[in-house]
């Protein structure tokens, strides 16, 4: 049994996809990790909805954390050099305006026509939407970062939602433990696999059918 | 020049009522103002409209006012942080409503109320639950779900630096809501750590022009939100 890729090695792959020059918003939880793993010399701009372009990583040193300066998911950060501070309905201008060349969102379940769950359990009565939908909506380029399975071994890349809408088809790609998945309007593509995986172990754990091309390749982890 | 400075807590509070729709600035612990929300807790209300973006963290500020039994509504975009224990107990016993709005949503109704709009297209939320018997528009092409304004009674802001004009500066991330929230109330209350003559702030920094309010208290030292604090 090959062992799936750990949060950090998603986040490795993540990171390799964002472009020289981008403009690009990181969920809560696992993406952000991603900025951990920029590739030398590429220059990203991190947005975080809470008004802060140019977010940087947390500080070095415990005395450098200001409670003023945090991320969305509310932890300690930095302001990069040229960076600004923005409010709240300019910074969700920034998300829906198309500004964004990417967002890297959790997700609980990914549709084939793109349509993105992310928010809400279908069991629960509410939820926590934060600014989800907003950046979901208004991204040129939604990327869904997430364990290819649930904990009980459900596919979570899927025909259709089962779990609450958060945007609809919006999701461009897919970073899993297992693979890079491609939405695309001919359906998904099995872009990469993680080493020792197959892509048949990857069809198993997914639940709609996925386009192999021939240079299949292999995520460097 | 009309006076807009209140010597008191008491005094910048007095026009609070049972029932008010209030704004309440910050996102987490930053740029919430925590010293005017524990004077509305002194107040005793009841029946309160918050607007916020949290649900109330820990036990101070919005946290206190929900256990005091002050709040009758919760509008805001993240009601289920594990820090908002004190919302989810008094939610579950039904003692409080909630009505969860998108974050971008959340801002730009402020928004749109303080620019006397009324209401906005957004791509945000078609086709799911929070777009739910919101009439959708097709422009060019593209699916919006129109929104309305939301306009508080009251707004209650953080900001750093005053002026007797009510001009307003912020700092860092804890600008957030407070500048969208200062122009949507009908009165616009502000707790700032320092107070400068008029004149004194470059009018190219000043974030919230003194028109959007009404009256602030200086409220000493800047001291930013602190995890577990008087300001947390």
């Amino acid at each position: 049994m090959s062992e799936r890729l750990s949060r950090d090695q998603i986040a490795a792959r993540v990171a390799l996809e964002l472009e020289d020059g981008w403009l690009v918003n990181l969920g809560i939880g696992m993406p952000t990790l991603t900025v951990n793993y920029i590739p030398e010399g590429r220059d990203i701009l991190f947005h975080s909805e809470n008004g802060i372009i140019g977010m940087g990583p947390k500080p070095a040193r415990e005395e450098d954390i200001d409670p003023d300066l945090m991320s969305a998911g509310k932890g300690p950060v930095t302001l990069i050099p040229g960076g600004a501070f923005i409010h709240h309905a300019d910074s969700f201008a920034v998300a829906r305006g198309g500004r964004l060349d990417a967002a890297v969102l959790g997700a609980f379940q990914v549709a084939v026509n793109g349509d993105l769950a992310n928010w809400k359990l279908p069991t629960a009565k509410s939820g926590s939407v934060g600014g989800a939908m907003d950046i979901a909506a208004g991204a040129k380029r939604v990327f869904a970062m997430m364990t290819h399975t649930a904990k009980d071994g459900e596919p979570k890349i899927v025909e259709t939602l089962s779990y609450p809408l958060t945007a609809k088809t919006c999701v461009t790609k897919i970073f899993t433990d297992m693979a890079v998945v491609a939405v695309t309007p001919e359906g998904y593509v099995l872009e990469e696999v993680a080493p020792g995986f197959s892509a048949e172990d990857v069809q198993a754990a997914t639940g709609a059918p996925l386009a192999v091309p021939d240079d299949l390749k292999t995520i460097a982890a | 020049m009309q006076n807009k400075k209140c010597d008191t807590l008491e005094a910048a509070l007095e026009r609070l009522t049972d029932d008010a729709i209030i704004l309440v600035g910050g996102f987490g612990i930053a740029g919430v103002p925590e010293i005017l929300i524990e004077g509305v807790c002194d107040r005793g209300l009841r029946g309160l409209t918050i607007v916020a973006n949290n649900s109330g963290t820990h036990e101070t500020g919005i946290a206190r006012l929900l256990a005091e039994g002050c709040v009758g509504k919760i509008i805001c975009s993240f009601p289920w942080a594990v820090e908002s224990f004190v919302f989810k107990e008094m939610y579950e016993a039904g003692k409080v409503d909630l009505e969860v709005v998108p974050q971008g949503t959340l801002a730009e109704r402020l928004r749109t109320a303080g620019a006397g709009l009324g209401g906005f297209l957004t791509p945000t939320a078609v086709g799911t639950e929070l777009g739910a018997g919101k009439p959708v528009h097709e422009i060019d092409g593209k699916e919006y779900v129109l929104e309305r304004p939301l306009r508080g009674d009251f707004a209650l802001i953080k900001a750093r630096e005053v002026d007797g004009r009510g001009n307003l500066t912020y700092r860092m991330a804890a600008r957030n809501f407070n500048p969208v929230m200062a122009m949507a109330a009908d009165y616009t209350i502000v707790e700032a750590a320092t107070e400068v003559p008029v004149g004194a702030l470059d009018p190219e920094t000043i974030v919230t022009p003194g028109v959007f309010v009404d009256c602030y208290y200086v409220a000493g030292p800047y001291t930013p939100g602190k995890e577990g604090g008087p300001y947390s």
